[in-house]
């Protein structure tokens, strides 16, 4: 195991020390001068230069991105052009907002994903398996954002059946203020008993959370499936079918389990690429979270913010994906050989 | 292979084959119909004209009717005929990212599974850093730092796709190279690159045109995201998730002018994902 999680972990560092480079070379192909950005266009030279040398535009490029390293991990992810903050305190406010999204999105996914996928592989070849197969393929074929702008129109705008857009109601910070922990608002209004804030967040979440789930619902159902039907091949349910257990019984009480460990590593793959759909997601019903922050700075041609989402999702990712192989590696010794 | 279970013994062979068979006809369908309506646009759009720049201010938003079938947008142009202008633009992004991204990742994979060695770990901690970015974000940084166009569209997608038929290439290709043929090649003198060139990249290609027929989806779906967000194509282009950009503060009023380029995404990056899972289910069979 030792030298199993060494090099997973070594091949991890590796992975985001070739993250940051890589943003770093996007970041450097601006075209135009990130220091009349900074300065406004009426700067005068000395501004300029001024701008010039507190961004270290005059070094060597090798110095210039041993600089950012040194920055990066100093807790240093440059000044926000359009918000005038500290971009990592920028993304360290919205991240919990898009966490709360993404996360409400993924628990629809697999509630509803993976009895969908259990249906269709139950009844394989037939009329439910075929509607749960062209409904699984319309959810990822969706474009979210289009998906997002019909379902506010139409149960936020036009019925009013939920509220159009934001986290919560803000009159109630006047009403009810909310102390924050986690600054995860619907997990501190839990913790603290806050019910106003934590129904109006409820009904806020419904209409993106439903957005993000569709492509991991698709996603995970059609994964659940393909496990199943795989699994219920075995020997093992030739045993059960033997026994006398009925097809329900041998796919929900023996394949169902081992079927479920690659659709969980899957989630951590969804992850990230829920959180990039979210950024879609956010913009149209002006949620607080990362996604919004990265339209904003894309809008303002924000480069080190724009940087500084990119690292911290990639870096999201390549975490997600580590500890997934690692529970795998402990739970299912065949892993660590590979 | 664990012999078949028994539910699977009870269909027949002729109804499994149809279902899976009928699924992709389905999609094969489906998109040659979408390829048609690209092919065919300047032909058949009632409006030819209504594809660019085109405007008509006495007949801004009208809705559905005989002459305009998905109405009128905000300038008096048809939507029906800038939706199947559209599909140009789509197709032709989407054949254009598959086709770089192909050759880039083939290429690449071909080597790092036939070398082995350290030109394999190189090319596979590349492809790693790569897949580290959801191919929309990475897209979207690049789209930033690039001007605006069809072009950075199709380079910034591409970027982000190469890694994943490189890393299934490399695989194949591994595979291929331990196999009797190859060693008989080598053995009779044939250089490395014949080899390679002659032998392991015909007998590598299924798997990759595969994910490339399933992969046609995302790339339309990702770049209609990028023109949404502005990145992508601009006006006069017909282009859907511009066409979504601009008409979305109309969605409560005037819904016919978001709703059909939105449902025309939807359909195309629908019939490719059709497509490819039946190609897949066929294959795996």
């Amino acid at each position: 195991m030792p030298r199993y999680l060494i090099r997973r972990l070594g091949q991890a560092v590796l992975v985001v020390a070739g993250v940051i480079v890589l943003t770093f070379a996007i970041m450097r192909l601006v075209p135009g001068d990130p220091a009349v950005a900074y300065a406004g266009p009426k700067a005068t030279a000395a501004e300029l230069a001024q701008a010039r040398q507190r961004f270290g535009l005059d070094d060597p490029l090798p110095v210039q991105l041993w600089n950012y390293v040194r920055d990066l991990l100093g807790g240093d992810w440059g000044t926000s052009l359009h918000t005038r903050q500290p971009v990592r305190d920028d993304l360290l406010q919205a991240f919990p907002a898009s966490l709360e999204l993404v996360g409400a999105a993924l628990i629809i996914a697999l509630v509803v994903g993976i009895p969908l996928g259990i249906a269709a592989a139950r009844y394989k070849g037939r009329l439910p398996d075929l509607s749960v197969r062209l409904s699984s393929m319309l959810a990822v074929s969706v474009p979210v954002f289009w998906l997002a702008l019909a379902l506010q129109t139409v149960f936020a705008s036009g019925l009013g059946w939920l509220p159009v857009a934001g986290e919560y109601d803000a009159s109630l910070d006047r009403t009810s203020p909310l102390h924050l922990f986690t600054n995860i608002t619907a997990v501190d209004a839990l913790i603290t008993g806050n019910w106003p804030i934590l129904t109006s967040t409820l009904a806020h979440l419904v209409l993106p959370a439903l957005v993000i789930a569709a492509y991991p619902a698709g996603v995970v159902a059609q994964m659940t499936r393909a496990a199943l039907i795989d699994e219920s091949a075995r020997d093992h349910a030739r045993l059960e079918r033997a026994l006398g257990f009925g097809e329900t019984a041998v796919l929900t009480r023996f394949a169902l389990r081992p079927a479920l460990n690659p659709v969980l590593s899957l989630i951590a793959l969804v992850f990230a690429y829920s959180i990039v759909n979210g950024f879609l997601v956010e913009a149209v019903f002006n949620w607080p979270g990362l996604g919004r922050y990265a339209a904003d700075s894309i809008r303002s041609l924000d480069t080190p913010a724009i940087a500084g989402v990119t690292l911290l999702v990639a870096v999201l990712y390549v975490v997600a994906n580590l500890a997934v192989d690692l529970l795998q590696g402990v739970v299912d010794p065949r892993v660590r050989a590979r | 292979m664990t012999a078949p279970a028994l539910t699977t013994l009870r269909r027949t062979p002729l109804r499994r084959l149809a279902g899976v068979d009928r699924l992709a006809v389905a999609g094969a369908v489906l998109l040659g119909v979408v390829v048609l309506a690209a092919l065919l646009a300047p032909w058949i759009a009632p409006y030819p004209g209504d594809g660019g720049s085109a405007t008509h201010p006495l007949e801004a938003l009208l809705p559905p009717s005989g002459a305009h079938w998905f109405g009128t947008d905000q300038v008096g142009r048809d939507v029906f005929s800038r939706v199947l202008f559209g599909a140009r633009t789509s197709l032709l992004i989407a054949v254009a990212v598959l086709a770089v991204s192909g050759v880039a990742g083939v290429v690449l994979g071909v080597v790092a599974g036939y070398a082995g060695g350290w030109a394999r770990d190189v090319i596979m901690r590349v492809t790693d850093i790569f897949l580290a970015f959801p191919a929309l974000l990475l897209s979207l940084a690049l789209a930033v730092v690039l001007q605006p166009s069809v072009t950075t569209v199709i380079v910034a997608i591409a970027v982000t796709w190469w890694p994943w038929y490189a890393r299934l290439t490399a695989s194949v290709a591994a595979s291929v190279a331990t196999r009797g043929f190859v060693d008989s090649a080598r053995c009779l003198g044939v250089p490395a690159p014949l080899i390679v060139l002659r032998h392991v990249l015909p007998n590598s290609l299924t798997p990759v045109l595969v994910q490339l027929s399933l992969d046609g989806g995302g790339v339309i779906l990702t770049a209609a995201a990028l023109s949404y967000l502005g990145l992508g194509a601009h006006e006069p282009t017909s282009e859907w998730g511009l066409m979504v950009q601009q008409g979305q503060s109309l969605f409560t009023t005037d819904w016919w002018v978001v709703t059909f380029p939105g449902l025309a995404i939807l359909v195309t990056a629908f019939s490719f994902n059709v497509l490819g899972e039946g190609l897949r289910a066929r294959l795996s069979r």
